[in-house]
């Protein structure tokens, strides 16, 4: 394995009394990309900053692209670029300046700046909104502008801070296909995420956190194959009081049940087979559905919530 | 990644001196589209000059200055252009910078590429200070035009307003580390108001009873109205540098507070 | 017998109001009074010695009343500009308003109507300060407050119209510097308007600002003229109607969708 780009042991942050990230430890490879899966309040976004070198490490140790983000903040930050979960972009610039003047913040020479600018708008597909402000464009179009953004300096790892929070159906995929075309370019991702499907359909590996620790981690099939069975049952009942009737007879029927809100969901490496047993067992679901495992149910096995809680 | 990418890595990084620029080269890009409200800004002292200055100089007649009398209008200006340099400044490091930093998240988004926290209030700092070079030597013109300037000592006076600009960006800036809120901004005017209209700005405080001279001479705005006073009217003496130093030193120690300050500010 | 909508438009920026007053304190109650101290007392020592009477009055009883109504149209401003733009940009607070059964006409009406309280209690204070001061010869002066309470409306009325209808406050500070200010410094506020270069005396007379200085002055002095009071107050309420008019119609226009 190559030289790994960020490396964090018994990584912690605390802001005063409250401790946000507890002691975690993580290894991230050149040209991967990496996620951080958990609801919110987890640390997240807190790891990620820190790994961004804008808030300072509280304990353990972090080192990126080889560096100490306490000694060497500012040459780290040369080569990162970050797509942070609230868009902070310059709303008394248009659109072309907000490239132009983030390019100079790099201290990048101007005439450099143009020529990417020109490519990263097209890129993101804003080149006809160059002299719009900021306030007009639409919750899509400006994350895509603070993504183009973040690429100003041709940066060799990308922080993205729950990228598609907020956005409609098709301007998530839009951005998924964008991320894509940019792992493959060589960029290093690394993001944060309490959706399960970008979870799985972005990340080579992930870590999977709650309350400030990592509770598993590995590839989105690895962990789902470790921590939870092949298929899922899903049964819905039609008042609550049938659904706590079930629970124990159900137990009997697989190794693993959980009980959600407003359905017992039943794990099994044979989603058939156990739906057949549990009705022949006489349990009046009103409707069953066998699908397959989620990373959504791994998150459910490790911690008992799920992961919009 | 491509070889240009690459060379642009080897180069030595921003050197420290030259990033608060990038931050003046946002301010400027900012202001280039609302260049109205920049021009506006410089009406107020010039509007206060016209109303002031010469309606009520009217009434007023002359006044005593430096052991003669003068005519009201060349009394007052010279204290609404150290008054402006105040306001500007203070505004400008405490309002602007509070709004961009806890509304705006503009910061945090300059703080993910190499600038730092003491780079942002650098950079802010010189901004507001070109700015008030830029307002005070158009009222220095003004003045000209109006025919309110006595002597040469008046080449100073944009320097001068630049100095008491410093003063009040660094005692602006350390006061806005404090602030939690909007309601705190109230403190600001609070200090901004008596400072304006009670430092001599527009009349002399020998108006005043004994006691409260004595602690009007001690305020930061009237060190900096005695100052361009002095030196558009002519009347220079030595004693003049003890108002120099304290702006100097008023600017020093809020920037020594601020910059101890402003990370913990921006950056949890 | 429920109460009216407009009342509970005013409620509702009452109780807002009721746990942030502490900030306004001294911007609206204090700063004022500086100013009367400064140019009155102050400058005014310097007036006194130099003209005597202006216009048969002491500085300071002179430039009292221009204040007076001059921080009820600062107060009106303020109010009315940045807070309104909030209230459809930012905070939607009005948004919320009319999902009830409030409409938006109603609305428009109900927070001038709030700015005018607002002003109200500044205006008191005001008087009482001056009046300590010596300021008020006449104890017709008390009418003084409702007539700071018309230039109050009669300047948020436009003003919130004209704010609902903005998508960005970039307009704010020239209006301020622009109009605001030039209207406080000549209006009469502190130097008769006499004094101006006669081709600036017709816009002054048209000037609400001037209309309601002329109307506080007259009051705090005991002086008044029938015809030209008349036309003072006609002046204001001219600004006030239309003003509430055209607020009827940007407030529906921009909060129904």
């Amino acid at each position: 394995m190559p030289d790994p780009l960020i490396v964090a042991h018994a990584l912690t942050k605390r802001f005063g009394g409250f401790v946000a990230v507890d002691g975690i430890d993580f290894v991230i490879a050149p040209g991967e990309a990496f996620g951080f899966l958990g609801p919110n309040g987890a640390g997240k976004s807190s790891t990620m900053r820190m790994i961004g070198c804008v808030s300072p490490v509280s304990g353990g140790t972090l080192r990126v692209l080889g560096m100490d983000p306490a000694a060497d903040g500012a040459q780290i930050r040369r080569r990162l670029g970050v797509v942070p979960q609230e868009d902070n972009l310059d709303t008394e610039l248009t659109v072309w300046d907000n490239l132009m003047i983030y390019g100079r913040y790099f201290d990048l020479p101007r005439a450099e700046i143009r020529r990417r600018a020109e490519e990263l708008l097209e890129f993101v597909q804003l080149s006809d909104r160059r002299d719009s402000r900021v306030d007009p464009l639409s919750g899509g179009m400006k994350r895509r502008l603070t993504i183009a953004r973040a690429l100003i300096n041709q940066p060799e790892v990308l922080l993205l801070d729950e990228p598609t929070t907020g956005l409609d159906p098709q301007a998530r995929h839009m951005l998924w296909e964008r991320l894509y075309r940019l792992k493959q370019d060589g960029v290093t991702l690394v993001l944060t995420t309490h959706y399960m499907d970008e979870a799985e359909q972005l990340c080579d590996r992930l870590v999977i956190m709650d309350g400030g620790r990592i509770v598993a981690e590995g590839s989105p099939r690895e962990l789902v194959a470790t921590h939870a069975t092949r298929e899922v049952v899903e049964l819905r009942f039609a008042r609550a009081a049938d659904q706590s009737d079930a629970l124990a007879r159900v137990r009997a029927l697989a190794p693993r049940v959980e009980a959600v809100a407003d359905r017992l969901l039943v794990y099994t490496d044979d989603g058939d087979a156990t739906a057949a047993a549990i009705a022949g067992d006489g349990v009046g679901a009103a409707s069953v559905f066998v699908r397959r495992a989620s990373l959504e149910d791994v998150f459910l096995i490790l911690t008992g919530r799920t992961l919009e809680d | 990644m491509n070889a240009r990418a690459n060379l642009f890595r080897v180069l030595p990084p921003l050197t420290q001196r030259q990033r608060p620029w990038r931050l003046v080269e946002r301010n400027v890009l900012a202001y280039r589209r609302t260049w109205v409200v920049f021009l506006s800004g410089f009406l107020e002292p010039v509007l206060f000059l016209l109303s002031i200055g010469i309606g009520v100089g009217k009434l007023v007649g002359k006044v005593p200055f430096d052991g003669h009398e003068v005519d009201y209008k060349m009394y007052v200006a010279p204290g609404l252009l150290a008054a402006a340099a105040m306001n500007g400044s203070l505004l400008d490091t405490t309002f602007n910078f509070f709004v961009k930093f806890k509304y705006s998240h503009t910061y945090d988004a300059i703080l993910a590429t190499p600038l730092g926290t003491g780079d942002v209030a650098t950079g802010e700092v010189v901004w507001a200070l070109m700015r008030g070079a830029i307002y005070s030597t158009a009222f220095l013109v003004t003045m000209l035009l109006f025919g309110l300037v006595a002597s040469w000592w008046a080449v100073l006076v944009v320097p001068v307003a630049v100095l008491i600009g410093f003063a009040f960006a660094g005692a602006g800036l350390a006061a806005t580390t404090f602030m939690r809120s909007w309601v705190d901004f109230d403190y600001v005017t609070l200090a901004l108001i008596p400072l304006f209209l009670f430092s001599g700005t527009f009349f002399p405080v020998s108006q005043y009873p004994a006691g409260l001279q004595a602690i009007i001479r001690l305020t930061p705005l009237y060190q900096g109205v005695v100052l361009e006073r002095s030196l558009v009217l002519g009347a220079v003496h030595p004693i003049l540098l003890v108002h120099v130093v304290y702006l100097g030193v008023m600017g020093a120690i809020g920037l020594r507070v601020a910059e101890r300050r402003i990370g913990r500010l921006l950056q949890p | 017998m429920s109460t009216p909508p407009v009342i509970r438009v005013v409620e509702r920026e009452a109780r807002v109001f009721s746990r942030l007053w502490r900030g306004t304190v001294f911007s609206t109650l204090v700063a004022p009074v500086l100013f009367l101290a400064a140019m009155g007392l102050g400058l005014g020592g310097l007036v006194d010695a130099h003209t005597g009477k202006v216009d048969g009055l002491t500085y300071l009883q002179y430039v009292a009343p221009g204040l007076m109504v001059a921080s009820a149209m600062q107060i009106a401003a303020n109010e009315a500009m940045w807070p309104v733009l909030g209230a459809v940009k930012w905070v939607k607070n009005f948004h919320a308003t009319v999902a009830t059964s409030i409409t938006p006409g109603e609305l428009a009406v109900g927070y001038v109507l709030w700015i005018v309280i607002r002003s109200l209690a500044a205006s008191a204070v005001f008087l009482l300060v001056a009046a300590l001061l010596g300021a008020v010869p006449s104890a017709w002066g008390v009418l003084a407050i409702p007539v700071a309470a018309l230039c109050a409306a009669a300047f948020s009325a436009p003003l919130s119209a004209y704010s609902i209808r903005l998508d960005s406050d970039i307009s704010f500070p020239v209006i301020m510097r622009v109009g605001v200010l030039p209207l406080f410094l000549f209006s009469g506020t502190f130097f008769p308007i006499s004094q101006l270069p006669t081709w600036l005396q017709p816009l002054a007379v048209v000037s609400p600002l001037w209309n309601a200085v002329e109307l506080a002055r007259a009051a705090t002095t005991g002086t008044f003229h029938l015809g030209a009071d008349i036309l003072h107050v006609a002046v204001l309420v001219v600004c006030l109607t239309a003003g509430l008019l055209w607020g009827r119609r940007t407030f529906t226009r921009r909060l129904t969708s």
